[in-house]
């Protein structure tokens, strides 16, 4: 039961980070692709860090997976952020 | 099932490297190719990780993808965009890039011969019959180094000398930046998102450097990878617009850089002068030993590479007193 429901998370998650290189990859300007790739793939991330977390025993990787996904959310929120503002001050690429 | 799974996804990581690095090479943009060198460090850290190299892939995620390309893109950002600049009309790349066909037959043929040899060596090593693998030498002897990981074994005691040597290489680089003038610009203070986000994860690149450093001893990790994740930190601080990257001041500064080759040549002589050979740690020594030289070195390493991150020779790296002597020359070369 807890395999198919982990099974579940990981397909589900690797569905968003589908849809956020798609987005990446089809959608016109810099922002909608930063909108994309962002919430799609941490999304994305934490499905599969939950799916993950479902089907390790050991509390200190299921903590580590976790901590793994804070860390990519807010390092990738604030490169989101950074890249936008360079983009809309006219120095980005 | 497992296996095939486990084929299927070394294949993958196989062709995603060659890809890579193909596309690194291909790329006309250096901002393009510095990004995609970036990705391909990352994926070869994972294809050390599937070698059951954990300390390898460590060190090429953290210093191979992570700090080399964070120098590449430091490098770029003082390069002159000759390309963008629409007043100078510049003839499209390919003039520059498309070399003599014979130059590329002949680097060609120099890859082919040199990945031939490589292949044969491989091959040649995998078919001996019950060779004496070193990994078979280091585990029988371990107990007598002080440690339990053998990649620390290795390069903390049996193999001492290339490692001290290494930090040599470091600190003869170091000196070489040191050679280049003063430091680069610094970056625009942070705002608060980028700020907020140093101050929560130098904290964490500290400690983390610290377990790497501490866990080297008897599981993957070490001075070098420690080093690295701490000039990581500063490179942070250097981005969020800390000139310094956080570095201490004059002769702080120096003794930092020197460290390690200072610990490790000290240790060396002493124990010459202990009547042992010299890094040849007695075993009840040697892990405490080797704790203190990797400390050092960790420290050295973080100092280095930070260093190298500035670019130059910092106003740090002269006490204020040094600077003040110095002041009128500072002020003539500075127009």
């Amino acid at each position: 039961m807890t395999e198919l429901i982990a099974g579940a998370l990981i397909a589900a998650g690797i569905l968003f980070y589908l849809a956020g290189s798609i987005g990446l990859l089809r959608l016109p300007d810099i922002y909608c692709r930063l909108h994309a790739l962002t919430k799609a793939d941490n999304l994305g991330l934490g499905l599969l860090v939950a799916g993950l977390v479902l089907l390790t025993d050991d509390l200190a990787v299921a903590l580590k997976l976790v901590l793994i996904w804070l860390l990519v959310l807010a390092a990738s929120a604030a490169g989101a952020h950074l890249i936008a503002g360079q983009a809309r001050r006219g120095e980005g690429p | 099932m497992d296996g095939i799974a486990l084929i299927l996804l070394d294949a993958l990581l196989i062709l995603v490297l060659l890809g890579l690095a193909w596309a690194t090479l291909e790329s006309r943009d250096p901002r393009r190719g510095v990004v995609l060198f970036i990705a391909f460090g990352l994926v070869l850290a994972l294809v050390w990780a599937r070698l059951a190299a954990p300390d390898v892939a460590l060190a090429e995620a953290a210093i191979g993808a992570g700090l080399s390309g964070a120098l590449l893109l430091a490098a770029l950002r003082d390069e002159p965009e000759a390309g963008h600049d629409p007043s100078e009309p510049e003839p499209a790349t390919p003039a520059r890039r498309r070399l003599p066909s014979l130059t590329n037959w002949a680097l060609g043929l120099l890859c082919l011969g040199l990945g031939l040899v490589v292949t044969w060596a491989f091959v040649d090593a995998l078919s001996v019959a019950d060779p004496e693998r070193l990994a078979g030498q280091v585990m029988a002897r371990i107990v007598e180094s002080g440690v339990s990981n053998p990649v620390t074994a290795v390069l903390l005691n049996f193999r001492g000398y290339d490692t001290l040597l290494e930090l040599a290489v470091l600190l003869a680089a170091l000196l070489g930046i040191l050679a280049l003038g003063p430091e680069r610009g610094g970056y625009a203070p942070a705002g608060p998102v980028l700020a907020g986000l140093a101050g929560w994860l130098i904290p964490g690149l500290i400690l983390t450097g610290g377990y790497l450093l501490w866990v080297g001893a008897h599981a993957p990790g070490g001075a070098f990878q420690a080093g690295a994740i701490l000039a990581a930190a500063a490179v942070i601080r250097r981005l969020a617009g800390d000139r310094a990257a956080g570095l201490p001041q004059g002769l702080a500064l120096r003794a930092l850089s020197l460290a390690g080759v200072a610990v490790f040549l000290g240790v060396g002589l002493a124990l010459l002068v202990a009547g042992r050979p010299f890094l040849g740690f007695p075993p009840t020594w040697a892990g405490t030993l080797i704790l203190a030289i990797e400390s050092a070195a960790t420290l050295a390493i973080g100092a280095t590479l930070a260093l190298a991150f500035v670019g130059g020779r910092p106003a740090a790296w002269d006490s204020p007193q040094q600077r003040r002597a110095l002041d009128p020359t500072q002020v003539r070369n500075q127009p």
